[in-house]
């Protein structure tokens, strides 16, 4: 082998044969390498803690927060789909008892906003509909279907269900399927297949608040027991009597649209409709009358034949045998005479007697086929009670073999004893379509879980002429099923649901749809409106399911129809009861109405529009009867009838009746979801069945003071205007002498303001061309319905504070409604009315051009736009809350804690499926800001932009806001008071309009019209006692004021 | 020119410049240890560190951390107590320049004796005052945001027409300029302190005495330096808290908007800092015994001013009514003719009127000038009084303002009263250190005084050193 020699020196040594001198070995420190490793010895356990430490402090160290969130653009953008523009679908939400036709606001997506369809008829939305988007991404919604609580596979349900079905079917046991209204023509036409396929089942429909004695009344009148169409737009008298029809009755926000409609005195309209509100308690529709009587449930009757008795006796026909009534009618009825064909009585009681009479009074004066039509039905609320009565015996007595509840929650809505309860468990078959594990879910085999409305295929018929289709706007988010879908699965029905309704809408409205080139064509327009109006000579499809049953089951009773049958039935009808003693009234609230929605903390933390009390139900009592029984707001007092009882705190309502209590339904939900639960106390145990019929009313209880307290978070603790000038009101021949009536001092400020003011007269139009925004509010049309705040809150992502913070005055709306009563004397200190009359009017930031909260920002945050917006930037905000003091009206609104991400709040934001609802325009602010109203920027950029694109300038009412679209009365307007032409700008020149504070000279862009109340020629005094003449000597206040 | 015969001895018991010294510095010189003190001190010290480190070392991070939803404030009254308690620390912070500048101006010597614990306990109240701004803000860690600071990087400036700015300026303005008053006057009284101490103590007081010696040359600095921070200072007495009341005077609401704010705010500070020195003074006086120094006649000026600020006080309230029943505006009306006399709030209001404008007028009896636990009393009364006049002026006029609807009430949190006592803590450690530390009252002044009382002649300086070398 060659040797090769690294260096001369080792050259030498070769050649000298000598070895090298090995290299010394590798040492530290003086240590070998097996000193070292004997030394410094990391054996395996030494690895071991090493790794573990290291790899525990390198997960310590970066799983602080920031967890990493892909934004993954399109590879293929979806066709339809621009990231950052929202696309509009329309659908209806249908629920057997809350419907409405909207448009659903789609970003990237998801479904974040509901919005009124303006193919309605009366375009609007409540705070109910409002917040149910929320629903679709509540995490409480069942996720899966169950069976015995258990996670189960569609598969099995379906196919265990079907052979218990087809077992019971063999056997001819009766099976029930009881459900709340449906009124989809396509879902109804499956359960007439379900009954052909299976003959043993039953269908029973029931509503949590039931109208039967509606639709039986004019079964009596008119052999057609259905619900008429109303048309409150077109009477001219109005006549309430125990019906919130703003609020809860029937079809509110219809009602609540045709109402303001009626009422509406801008754009040189003369005149409006007079309403008379006779109630027992103060519900919404009440504190808009412009003359409110207050009778005792029990006098409801009485009241009702004397009203009856004075038509029948003008008109000719034969009055009814009632007892004394000391209530005076004859203005009422005089007036209703003189409008004979354009006047309106309703009634809300489930009372066969009154609503058999309020029918007649409305034949009497020829209403029938003007303000109400039962030639077009309104086929909502066609549950009947009886019904359910009936199949819950025979379930109790063992006479059924199984039972399906669809969209029903008859375990919390109905008072079922321990006995029934325990034998729908022990049925063969027990069932449930539940979009929750609601009581009665609990109680059942099979729990079919429901898609949301926005995730599924569907249709609505809610009157007899209007068909709606309902359409998915996002993928399942949950492995959940539409129970058409689940019963088509059960009768083998091939095709989905969709094919299904389309199939249906092909083969029964098509063939009546003029105009469209083929099916595609319909049914594609169809889908893009959601509304499709037959007319009624047209109409075909299926006559109302249950209607037929309903009407085949009461065919003992002769159908005479018309007056005689009053007369010959009378004693039947007519039951007069005596007040005894306090009498409960169960009532619904507008927002919580038959609690299913109880979930929503949206809704939970909506103030009561009258009340204004947020998360909990109580007694309302009347002031005199507190005082008798010595109680103070917030005393837990004990409602005791017979072995049902409730303990509630004491809330002190103004204008209710002295010896009727009230106690709103819907609370004391125990399955709702973790919201909803144990909030409130539930009430159903108290209502009773009169001739099958449930009574929310004339339920005598006793009511004792159990000594405890119970505190109760309100928006609003004082309730009068202590005699400033707040809302301005004047009525109606006031009015039509002198428009600005009640409004002079605006007038004065307008022509004086310049040389009062102390000051350089702030804001100068004339230097700030281009747009400035403004908004309009008619307090004659605001209802303080109190949808706009929920559109309001959804739109800008408003915390969700919870009770103990409102309590505080901490809540986060910034749009709120203040209700005021008025009171004896117009000043300071004087008591409320016995019988108050009350406003209501919305208050957001008025953005004022000389804003207080503005110069005062040490960091500049909330300066103004050259658009005459009061901005706020939030990153400059350091929370020094001078601006909040230094607003006037208090609509400044800081971050207290961290809504947004704080552990604490667990209702919207803390949860990253409730999260998806959130608007991606509207930030999401931090703790230690103040926010307030910003007039949805976001909707007035979008606006600008979409215009800027299309190269034009933009039109009036292009942009709505949100509280603006959401109203169903048209009260809010906005728009460009820079335009001449537009509608803002109208009404900012009506001699009614005027800014509220406006001397202090803030300058608000927006200005209230003033209410007018249609009470000049109510010359009676229905009120306990006499303090009737109050309206008048506060008009006089007004001027001299 | 201070006569002796009309105003008496300010100085009693005919001292000499050495015996001054050993006066005032005889309770630190007592101890060995920097750490020795008398028992009193250590418990009074104990409570305040107590009360310190729970409301400010806990609650007020705790405030932080969690949000301003920790105290009671809510969207209708969204100041609370912090406001509060920053206008009367404020108002108590005005006490030591006042004492100092004003009295000065006035030629009133007999200040000398009570201006450097005034001065000290502005700087404590200063430093209380100023806390409560920058926790009360909603996001404590943008706060520089506030201050107009340059090159603007981040392109935005500061809003110069809210009064929450003049006021960051105002009292950062205030508290480094009292600090340097203060610091100032005590120098040549470090520069004596340094010259009768050894070791680690000579050399701290080595560095805070700045190399003065003694010197005539260091005389004429020292005296030009004093002259001119108190002129700057001067004005300062009167912009502080009139820019404080603008911080309310400057918006709309009733209660609020008030054009006498300015003065009245003034006039109310310098009586709350006069009763606080008042409340000090006396303990001061007794704890370390120095009647001949703080005599009677002492305490009795200060009560004549307070009972003189207290009639002026008594007349802004009624100015305050009457403008108010004038105006006939319903809101004004509503919270000085309701709210305050007869409403929620007539239980602050009334014991606000009786502790400031009446209780201060038994000060008309010599008698009760001259007892030392009447003068206490009457002093601890004036600034609850004080105290209850802020609450007065920030509780009312949010809490029923305009529209009724929005109207609420305000109750503070346990948070909101630990903070409190935080801050009566902090300035407990403060003052209670000053006492322990450092010269409690003004000793080259004091000399000064003494030197025109009595015919002493010899110059300060050459007789401080021969007298140490004497002591020695």
């Amino acid at each position: 082998m060659k040797k090769y020699w690294r260096s001369l020196e080792e050259y030498e040594l070769v050649r000298k044969n000598e070895t090298p001198e090995p290299e010394p070995e590798f040492s530290v420190e003086g240590l070998t390498a097996d000193e070292i490793k004997n030394k410094y010895k990391a054996n395996r356990r030494d690895f071991l803690k090493l790794l573990g430490f290291s790899t525990a402090f390198a997960v310590a160290a970066t799983s602080c927060r920031q967890p990493v969130r892909k934004a993954i653009p399109y590879l293929i953008r979806p066709e339809n789909i621009t990231p950052g523009v929202a696309n509009y679908y329309a659908t209806v939400m249908n629920d057997g008892y809350t419907y409405g036709s909207f448009l659903v606001k789609v970003r990237d997506g998801r479904p974040i906003k509901i919005e009124p369809n303006d193919l309605t008829d009366y375009p609007g939305t409540n705070a109910i509909m409002q917040a149910s988007v929320l629903d679709l991404y509540d995490t409480a919604r069942l996720q899966h279907p169950l069976k015995n609580g258990k996670k189960a596979s569609w598969k099995t349900v379906i196919n265990e269900i079907k052979a218990k079905l087809d077992e019971l079917s063999a056997a001819n046991e009766k099976v029930y399927f009881i459900s709340s209204t449906v009124n989809s023509p396509s879902f109804n036409k499956i359960l007439e297949s379900f009954k052909e396929k299976y003959p043993n089942v039953e269908f029973v429909f029931a509503d949590p608040v039931d109208y039967t004695a509606l639709r039986t009344a004019h079964k009596n009148l008119f052999g057609k027991e259905v619900i008429p169409s109303y048309a409150f737009d077109k009477a001219k008298v109005i006549v309430g009597i125990n019906a919130d029809f703003l609020g809860t009755w029937l079809s509110p926000v219809e009602f609540s649209g045709q109402y303001a409609k009626g009422r509406d005195l801008t754009g040189g309209k003369k005149d409006m409709s007079r309403h008379y509100q006779v109630e027992s308690l103060m519900s919404l529709t009440g504190t808009n009358a412009d003359k409110r009587i207050i009778i005792k449930p029990a006098q409801e009757l009485k009241f009702v034949a004397k009203l009856y008795n004075e038509i029948a006796k003008a008109t000719g026909n034969a009055p009814v045998n009632a007892p004394k009534c000391d209530k005076d009618v004859s203005a009422i009825a005089k007036d209703l005479l003189n409008n004979k064909g354009q006047s309106l009585v309703v009634s809300g009681t489930n009372d066969t007697g009154i609503q058999t009479l309020v029918a007649g009074i409305n034949k009497m004066l020829d209403n029938y086929g003007k303000t109400l039509n039962t030639e077009r039905p309104f086929l909502v609320y066609q549950g009947d009670d009886r019904k359910l009565s009936e199949a819950f015996q025979n379930i109790r007595n063992g006479q059924a073999g199984g039972v399906l509840f669809h969209n029903i929650n008859p375990f919390y809505e109905y008072p079922l004893d321990d006995k029934t309860k325990q034998a729908v468990k022990k049925l063969k078959l027990s069932a449930a379509f539940a979009d929750r594990l609601d009581e009665t879910a609990q109680n059942v085999t099979y729990v079919l879980a429901n898609s949301h409305y926005l995730e599924a295929w569907g249709d609505a018929r809610p009157y007899a002429d209007t068909f709606q289709l309902q359409q998915p706007v996002i993928n399942k988010l949950w492995d959940t099923k539409h129970p058409a879908e689940v019963l088509m699965q059960i009768l083998q029905i091939p095709g989905d649901y969709q094919a299904y309704v389309q199939k249906y809408w092909e083969e029964n409205l098509y063939p009546n749809a003029a105009g469209y080139a083929d099916f595609n064509e319909f049914w594609v327009k169809s889908l893009q409106n959601g509304i499709f109006k037959a007319t009624l000579s047209q109409q075909t499809g299926t006559e109302n399911t249950e209607g037929e049953t309903a009407t085949a089951n009461l065919t003992e009773e002769p159908v005479t129809g018309g007056f005689a049958y009053i007369n010959a039935n009378q004693d039947k009808l007519l039951q007069f009861n005596k007040p005894q003693g306090d009498e409960l009234v169960i009532y619904q609230k507008v927002h919580i109405q038959s609690g299913k929605y109880a979930n929503n903390p949206w809704l939970q933390e909506l103030p009561d529009p009258v009340t204004k009390v947020v998360w909990d139900n109580y007694v309302s009592v009347s002031p005199q009867y507190a005082k008798e029984k010595g109680l103070q707001q917030e005393d837990v007092v004990k409602v005791k009838a017979g072995n049902v009882e409730v303990e509630l705190p004491v809330v002190i309502q103004p204008g209710q009746d002295s010896s009727t209590i009230g106690i709103a339904m819907g609370y004391g939900r125990k399955g709702v979801g973790p919201i909803g639960d144990g909030i409130g106390k539930a009430v159903t145990g108290f209502t009773g069945l009169k001739d099958g019929l449930r009574q929310y009313t004339r339920i005598p209880v006793s009511v004792e003071k159990t000594g405890k307290t119970y505190s109760i978070a309100s928006t609003q603790t004082h309730h009068t205007m202590e005699g400033r000038d707040i809302v301005r009101e004047t009525t109606l021949e006031n009015w039509k002498k002198d428009p600005a009536h009640g409004n002079e001092k605006h007038q004065f400020y307008l022509k004086n303001l310049k040389h009062l003011t102390l000051y350089k007269y702030g804001y100068d139009p004339e230097k700030y061309p281009g747009h400035h925004w403004g908004m309009a509010i008619d307090l004659n049309k605001c209802t303080g319905c109190s949808a706009c705040i929920v559109a309001c809150q959804v739109e800008n992502n408003i915390a969700i504070v919870g009770k103990e913070e409102v309590k505080k005055k901490r809540i986060m709306h910034w749009l709120r409604i203040d209700r005021y009563y008025a009171q004896e004397e117009n000043e300071l200190h004087s008591p409320i009315q016995e019988n108050p009359e009350v406003v209501h009017q919305p208050v957001m930031c008025q953005h004022c051009d000389n804003a207080p909260c503005e110069n005062v920002c040490p960091v500049a945050a909330t300066p103004h736009t050259n658009e005459g917006l009061n901005s706020m930037a939030y990153n400059r905000c350091i929370g020094t809350r001078y601006c909040m003091n230094n607003c006037p009206y208090k609509v400044r609104r800081f971050n207290w804690y961290n809504f947004v991400e704080g552990g604490d709040y667990n209702y919207l934001f803390n949860d990253d499926v409730k999260r998806m609802v959130l608007n991606p325009d509207v930030v999401v602010r931090q703790r230690g800001v103040v926010e307030k109203c910003t007039m949805c920027i976001q909707r007035i950029q979008e606006g600008k932009l979409r215009a800027k694109i299309e190269g034009r300038p933009l039109k009036d009412g292009e942009i709505k806001l949100a509280c603006e679209q959401a109203c169903p009365t048209g009260a809010i307007t906005f728009g460009d008071t820079n335009d001449p032409n537009a509608r803002v700008i109208k009404l900012f020149d009506d001699p009614r309009a005027y800014g509220l504070l406006e001397e202090l000279h803030t300058l608000p862009s927006v200005v209230y019209l003033t209410k007018v109340r249609n009470n000049d020629h109510v010359a009676f005094d229905y009120s306990i006692e006499n303090h009737g003449e109050g309206h008048h000597a506060e008009g006089e206040h007004h001027t001299n004021a | 020119m201070y006569k002796k015969s009309v105003r008496g001895e300010l100085i009693l018991g005919n001292k000499s410049y050495g015996d001054i010294t050993r006066d005032i510095l005889r309770h630190q010189e007592r101890h060995k240890h920097w750490y020795q003190a008398p028992l009193w001190w250590w418990i009074a010290f104990i409570i305040s560190f107590i009360l310190m480190s729970i409301g400010l070392g806990y609650y007020v991070p705790l405030t932080i951390a969690k949000g301003i939803g920790m105290w009671g404030n809510n969207n209708q009254t969204a100041w609370g107590w912090a406001i509060i308690n920053f206008v009367w620390w404020i108002g108590i912070g005005h006490a030591g320049t006042a004492f100092s500048i004003f009295l000065l101006v006035l030629r009133q010597k007999w200040r000398t004796s009570i201006n450097r614990a005034a001065e000290a306990m502005t700087i404590f109240a200063v430093l209380a005052a100023g806390l409560f701004p920058a926790i009360h803000v909603g996001r404590a860690w943008d706060e520089m945001f506030i201050f107009p600071y340059g090159p603007n990087t981040r392109g935005l400036w500061v809003n110069w027409d809210s009064p929450l700015l003049w006021d960051v300026i105002a009292i950062t303005t205030y508290l480094t300029t009292s600090a340097l008053f203060w610091y100032l006057g005590m120098i040549p009284d470090f520069a004596t302190i340094r010259d009768r101490s050894t070791g680690i103590k000579k050399k701290i007081f080595h560095a805070l005495s700045l190399g003065f010696v003694g010197h005539l040359k260091s005389w004429r600095r020292f005296e030009d330096a004093v002259i001119i921070i108190g002129g700057l200072a001067a004005p300062l007495v009167i912009s502080v808290h009139s820019i404080v009341s603008t911080d309310f005077a400057a918006s709309v609401l009733p209660g609020w908007h008030e054009t006498i704010f300015p003065p009245f705010f003034v006039v109310g500070a310098i009586f709350s800092g006069f009763a606080m020195v008042l409340t000090l003074m006396i303990i001061i006086r007794k704890v370390y015994k120095l009647e001949d120094y703080v005599t009677d006649d002492h305490l009795d000026a200060i009560a004549r001013i307070i009972m003189f600020v207290s009639l002026i006080m008594g007349s802004a309230y009624l100015i305050e009514e009457f403008i108010a029943y004038y105006s006939a505006s319903p809101y004004e009306k509503h919270v000085f003719l309701e709210m305050y006399l007869k409403g929620d709030y007539a239980l602050t209001y009334w014991g606000m009127v009786i502790f400031n404008a009446f209780v201060p007028q038994l000060f008309w009896f010599r008698k009760i000038r001259r007892n030392l636990l009447t003068l206490f009393i009457i002093s601890i009364i004036i600034n609850i009084g004080m105290w209850l006049e802020r609450y007065n002026i920030v509780i009312p006029p949010t809490a029923q303002d305009f529209l009724p609807a929005n109207w609420g009430e305000y109750h503070p949190t346990k948070v909101d009263i630990w903070i409190y006592l935080g801050t009566l803590g902090m300035f407990g450690v403060g003052v209670l250190s000053f006492m322990r530390f450092l010269p409690i009252m003004a000793m080259n002044e004091l000399k000064q005084q003494a030197k025109r009382q009595t015919s002493l002649t010899v110059e300060m300086s050459v007789y401080d050193i021969f007298e140490k070398k004497l002591v020695k």
